[in-house]
C-alpha cells in the first residue's frame, strides 16, 4: 500500500517536471520546482529516509525558492528564445537515458533481502553502532563517524559553494534607479505577516537547535540544523528589510561563520592526531572511547550546522544585496 | 482508517497541482503551492503515525514553519519587483 | 472508554479527509482567485484541525501529541497568514474580484 502512495507520487512528479520544462515563464518553474522538491521529500519520507527527507524539506523547499527568488529578481523573467541546435541536445540526452535504464537492469529488485547491500554492509554498520559508538540514530553514526571523511569533503563542498559565489556576487553596488530606503523596508507595511512572522521567529530557531542536538537520537543533524537556521534569519531579512538583518548579522560574522565550521571540523580531526589516534579518530577524544565517539561526532555536527548556515546566508546577502 | 485519509489527502495534492499547473494567474499557482504544503505537513503526520514512528513528527512540524517562509519570499519579489517597475517607468518619463 | 475514543477518532478522520477533499475539488472549480483561496483555506484550517485532532487521540498523553499539537498551533498561525499576504498581493497588482465586471486588469500571467 505504501508502495502505492509512493508511485502516485512519483506520478505527480513527473507531470511537475514535464509542466517546469514546459513553461516559458520562469517564476512559474520556480513554483513548480518547489512543488518537485516537496513531493521528492514525501517519497523520501515513505521510503523510510527520515533524515534525506528532512534535509530536503528544508533546503529544497524553503532556501532554495528564496534564492532562485532572489536570482529572478536580478535578471528578467521569461526565458529566452530557445537555441536551434535541439536534434544534438536529444540526442545526447537519449543516450544518457538510455545507458541509465540499462544500467538498472542489474540492480537487485526493490527491498529484496539477498541484495548485498542488505548482506553485507547495513548489518555491519547496524551490529557496530551500539558496539562503538552507542546512539540511537545509526544514519548519523554512520555519517559522523564511521564516514566522516566524507562529511569533512561535503562541508568542505558547502565552504567552496560558498566562496564561490561570494567571488561572483559579492560587493555589488547599488544601482540607484529605486530609493535605498523602499526597497529596503521589506514587508515592514503589511502588518500581519510581519507580526506573525516575528512571533515565529524565534520558535524557528529554537526548533533549529533542537534539531541540530536531537540528530544523534532522531532525524536530525548538522545540515537540516543549518538550514532551518538560515531559514528563520532569511524571514527576518524578508520581513524587516535586508539592512536591518545586516545589522543584526554583518557580513564579518557571516564570513566568519563560513570560515569557523570547516576550521572546527578540521580541528577535531587534528586533535585525534595529537592525541595519539588517526586523523578523525574521536574514540582517543576522551577515556571512554565510547563517549569520545559522542563528543566527536557532537563537535562535528556544530561545525557542519556552522558552515551550512553560514554559506546559506552568505549567498542570500550576495543575491539580495546585488540588484538594488 | 489511515489510510482513507491519506488516499484523501494524495487525491488533495493532486487536484493542487493540477491548480499549480493550469492556474491562469501567478497567485494561484502561489496558492496550490500553499496549499500542496499544508497537504504534505497533514500527510507526514498521518504517514508517520501509520509507520508507528511518532518522532518522524520532527519533519512535519520542519515542514509547516518552513512553507511560510517560501510564499512571503514570494511576496517580498512581487513587492520588490513592483517596486522597480514603477522606479523604470518613473525614470524613462 | 478506549473504545469511545476509537470511534471518536474515526469519526474525526474521516470528516477531516473529507473535508480536505471537498477544499481541493473546490480550489480547482471555482471561477476566481479569491473564491479559490477560500476553498483552499477550508483544508488548511477545518481539515487540519480534524485531522491532526484525530490522530492526536489516537495517540493518547505523550511526546508525540505535544508534537501535535505544536504543529497544528504553527499551521493555524501560519497559513491565514499566507492567504492574507496573498490575498492583499493579488488586491495591490490590480486582480479584482469576480463578482465586478471589470476583469483582471494588470494581473501578471
Amino acid at each position: 500500500m505504501i508502495v502505492i502512495f509512493g508511485i502516485f507520487l512519483l506520478t505527480l512528479l513527473v507531470i511537475t517536471a514535464i509542466a517546469i520544462v514546459r513553461t516559458d515563464n520562469l517564476f512559474v518553474a520556480v513554483m513548480l520546482m518547489g512543488i518537485a522538491s516537496l513531493l521528492i521529500a514525501a517519497n523520501f519520507f515513505l521510503l523510510d529516509a527520515a533524515d534525506v527527507a528532512l534535509t530536503e524539506a528544508a533546503v529544497g523547499a524553503g532556501i532554495s525558492t528564496v534564492l532562485f527568488l532572489g536570482a529572478l529578481a536580478l535578471t528578467s523573467e521569461r526565458e529566452r528564445a530557445k537555441s536551434s541546435n535541439r536534434l544534438l541536445s536529444f540526442i545526447v540526452v537519449a543516450a544518457a537515458a538510455l545507458i541509465l535504464i540499462y544500467a538498472t537492469f542489474d540492480k537487485p529488485r526493490f527491498g529484496d533481502p539477498e541484495a548485498p547491500v542488505q548482506t553485507h554492509v547495513a548489518p555491519w554498520y547496524l551490529e557496530k553502532t551500539p558496539e562503538y559508538i552507542d546512539i540511537p540514530n545509526v544514519v548519523t553514526a554512520v555519517l559522523g563517524s564511521f564516514r566522516g571523511y566524507d562529511t569533512l569533503g561535503e562541508v568542505f563542498v558547502v565552504f567552496t559553494a560558498g566562496i564561490g559565489v561570494l567571488f561572483l556576487l559579492g560587493g555589488g553596488k547599488a544601482t540607484g534607479t529605486v530609493p535605498e530606503e523602499k526597497i529596503n523596508e521589506g514587508l515592514r507595511h503589511h502588518l500581519i505577516p510581519r507580526v506573525v512572522g516575528r512571533i515565529l521567529i524565534p520558535f524557528i530557531l529554537l526548533f533549529g537547535l533542537y534539531v541540530q542536538f536531537h540528530g544523534e537520537y532522531g532525524p536530525g543533524g548538522g545540515f537540516q540544523a543549518g538550514a532551518i537556521i538560515a531559514a528563520a534569519i532569511i524571514l527576518f531579512a524578508l520581513l524587516e528589510g535586508e539592512k536591518r538583518a545586516l545589522s543584526v548579522l554583518p557580513e564579518r560574522v557571516l564570513l566568519g561563520l563560513m570560515a569557523c565550521g570547516p576550521l572546527l571540523y578540521g580541528a577535531v580531526g587534528l586533535a585525534g592526531i595529537l592525541l595519539g589516534g588517526n586523523f578523525l579518530d574521536y574514540s582517543v577524544l576522551s577515556s571512554d572511547p565510547v563517549k569520545g565517539q559522542q563528543l566527536g561526532i557532537l563537535l562535528i555536527e556544530a561545525g557542519v550546522g556552522i558552515t551550512v548556515t553560514g554559506v546559506l546566508l552568505g549567498i542570500f546577502h550576495a543575491f539580495a544585496a546585488r540588484g538594488r | 482508517m489511515y489510510y482513507a485519509v491519506t488516499i484523501a489527502t494524495l487525491v488533495t495534492m493532486a487536484l493542487a497541482l493540477l491548480r499549480a499547473v493550469l492556474g491562469p494567474s501567478v497567485y494561484d499557482r502561489v496558492l496550490a503551492v500553499n496549499m500542496l504544503g499544508t497537504k504534505t505537513v497533514l500527510l507526514l503526520s498521518v504517514i508517520a503515525f501509520l509507520y508507528g514512528r511518532p518522532d518522524f513528527l520532527d519533519l512535519a512540524l520542519a515542514y509547516a514553519l518552513i512553507n511560510f517562509i517560501g510564499v512571503l519570499a514570494v511576496l517580498e519579489f512581487f513587492r520588490s519587483r513592483a517596486l522597480r517597475r514603477s522606479a523604470e517607468r518613473g525614470a524613462r518619463q | 472508554m478506549s473504545a469511545l475514543l476509537d470511534t471518536l477518532s474515526w469519526v474525526l478522520l474521516t470528516l477531516g479527509g473529507l473535508s480536505v477533499l471537498v477544499g481541493g475539488i473546490g480550489a480547482l472549480r471555482m471561477p476566481d482567485l479569491y473564491t479559490r483561496m477560500h476553498a483552499a483555506s477550508v483544508t488548511d484550517s477545518l481539515g487540519a484541525i480534524l485531522v491532526l485532532g484525530g490522530i492526536m487521540l489516537q495517540a493518547g498523553w505523550s511526546l508525540a501529541t505535544i508534537k501535535l499539537i505544536a504543529i497544528l498551533l504553527f499551521l493555524l498561525l501560519t497559513s491565514p497568514t499566507s492567504s492574507n499576504a496573498l490575498a492583499s498581493a493579488a488586491l495591490l497588482a490590480g486582480t479584482r474580484p469576480f463578482a465586478e465586471a471589470g476583469q483582471d486588469e494588470e494581473a501578471p500571467k
